[in-house]
């Protein structure tokens, strides 16, 4: 028991310390835990901004479907049985159709070819069905089954499924995360490295210090402990800020992120950073102001250690 | 005990501080270094705390060899010892009280045990009732003074002194040497170097005079001694505490 509170009474020795250091150096206290901030706040932006996008676009898959081209020959009453029997089809909800003559109006209205259009003799456009599944068939695979079903029809000339361009918009957001995964690595041994240095010029102006602590028999583990607590401490700041620094910039963007949603006629309010990520990066804080306190101290105090040559 | 045995030490820069150096301190001992400058008197003390390691021969300190100890056993064995320097260093920026008390919290001693043995040590050297004062509002004498508290308060029992009466005058001096003598008496084993000779004489005690790194005079175990320091001859001495409860 009297174990237990004498390292308590220690560890609390320590981190007194080296807070009573910190804020005796107040000002690059500050400025250390604002890099630091800085380096982890940008990988959780990346993921904030990925995780927005993603939930945003994700309402698009409600309307996702297929066109089924049919050939420029087949006529329009054709066109109207195909529709019919599609509507019959497990896994449709609705069917609409597009005639060639609807087709080239709604080109003419909204190209601006109109005169050029006027030109042709024959109509060049394919009938056009689009297909809306039920909302238990949306699924890929089951999209590609009646993308494979219609294509089977001798009068389908092609069939474009919408999830094309979503698969190529995740496939973006997959590459955007890696990057962030990557970003976070190299930034996370930023992080390290600000620690690091900003320890070791602490260690360098406590020099005095060390050496008298070690002169009367303190170990190199008591010497190190306050610079741990410290790096520790740097870490846990710098998390909270980021955190505290995303969740501001989400907040200040909210208005503009709410009137682009508007325009494209939906209601849209940004998500940011959640109460799991503020833990995950106090932790990670900790442990990356862990890291960067335990190699500078271990190097410089090893270093200068009266005794070790 | 200490036991220099062919001690060599070289340095860095090429300079011989110590060649073949061979001398014996016994327990319970107090010895005088002393010298000119450059005569190897700071290296002998520093080899003795472990601040540096001999390039050569063998150095025994409290039964361990000094060449070969561990650098993970070196915090254990500076706490078998008491280091007082001519220049105190203190720490300048905390108490009086957390200056004694860092060889005890270093220890990992009890706050408790801590308070009455830097309290007793503080006694010991005349300073009882300063424990809050810093040390820069501390004369000369003071501050070295509660150096000596700092190397005593873990009762250590070897007790090295690198010229401690450097910065003093001949009264604080005397006051000083009468602190070391008492610590002594109760069977600390002592040494100082030290290049006042008229304090050597004064006390009486065993001189081991260097000369480039070597044992030039050698005025023998005194351990049976028990010559009081000629106080007289110095001056006045102040300190009047209680008898040091050390061993």
């Amino acid at each position: 028991m009297s174990s237990l509170s004498n390292w308590s009474a220690r560890h609390g020795h320590a981190m007194v310390s080296s807070m009573g250091h910190m804020s005796r150096h107040g000002f690059a206290t500050v400025l250390a835990i604002g890099v630091m901030a800085l380096a982890l706040a940008l990988p959780l932006g990346l993921e904030v901004l990925v995780r927005n996008v993603r939930g945003a676009t994700g309402d698009f898959s409600d309307a996702v479907g297929m066109q089924v081209y049919l050939k420029t020959q087949v006529s329009e009453q054709t066109a109207r049985q195909l529709a019919q029997n599609l509507r019959g089809h497990a896994g449709v909800a609705e069917v609409t159709l597009i005639t060639a003559a609807q087709g080239l109006e709604e080109f003419r209205a909204q190209s601006g070819f109109g005169a050029a259009l006027d030109a042709l003799t024959d109509n060049p456009l394919p009938p056009v069905l689009i297909v809306r599944p039920t909302a238990d068939a949306a699924s890929p695979d089951q999209l590609e089954t009646l993308r494979q079903a219609v294509m089977a029809w001798p009068e389908v000339d092609a069939v474009q499924l919408d999830r094309d361009w979503l698969r190529r918009f995740g496939a973006l957001l997959d590459l955007l995360r890696r990057i962030l995964w990557i970003s976070a690595g190299l930034l996370s041994a930023g992080v390290i490295m600000v620690v690091g240095n900003t320890i070791r010029l602490e260690i360098r102006s406590r020099g005095a210090e060390i050496e008298i602590t070690q002169l009367v028999g303190g170990s190199r583990a008591f010497v190190r402990r306050p610079f741990l607590y410290a790096g520790v401490l740097y870490g846990l700041a710098a998390g909270a800020l980021a955190w505290g620094i995303v969740a501001g910039a989400t907040r200040a963007l909210a208005p503009d992120a709410a009137r682009l949603a508007a325009a494209y006629g939906q209601s849209y309010s940004l998500a940011g950073p959640t109460v799991d990520e503020l833990g995950l990066l106090l932790l990670g804080g900790l442990v990356l102001g862990w890291i960067g306190a335990a190699l500078a101290s271990g190097y410089e105090i090893a270093r200068s250690a009266p005794g070790s040559a | 005990m200490i036991r220099f045995d062919r001690v060599h030490k070289r340095y860095p820069n090429g300079r011989e501080a110590l060649s073949e150096l061979s001398f014996e301190i016994a327990d319970g001992e107090m010895a005088f270094l002393t010298g000119r400058s450059g005569a190897g008197k700071s290296s002998v003390l520093k080899l003795i705390a472990l601040l540096e390691r001999p390039t050569r021969g063998q150095l025994i300190v409290n039964g361990e060899s000094t060449g070969r100890l561990p650098m993970r056993r070196v915090a254990l064995f500076r706490r078998q010892l008491g280091i007082v320097f001519q220049d105190h260093r203190l720490l300048m920026d905390r108490p009086v009280f957390d200056n004694v008390a860092l060889p005890l919290i270093v220890a990992d001693i009890s706050f408790k045990e801590i308070d009455r043995r830097v309290r007793a040590a503080l006694d010991q050297v005349g300073l009882l009732g300063k424990e809050r004062v810093a040390p820069l509002e501390l004369s000369v004498g003071e501050q070295q003074r509660v150096g000596i508290a700092r190397a005593i308060v873990s009762k250590p029992p070897l007790l090295v002194a690198d010229e401690p009466t450097g910065n003093l005058d001949v009264t604080l001096a005397a006051e000083v040497m009468e602190l070391f003598r008492r610590f002594n008496e109760v069977g600390v084993t002592v040494v100082i170097a030290t290049h006042d000779r008229r304090l050597v004489q004064a006390a009486g005690r065993r001189e081991i005079m260097l000369e480039n790194g070597r044992v030039q005079l050698d005025s023998g175990a005194t351990m049976e001694s028990t010559t009081a320091l000629d106080v007289a001859a110095l001056g006045p001495i102040t300190t009047d505490g209680p008898p040091p409860e050390i061993g």
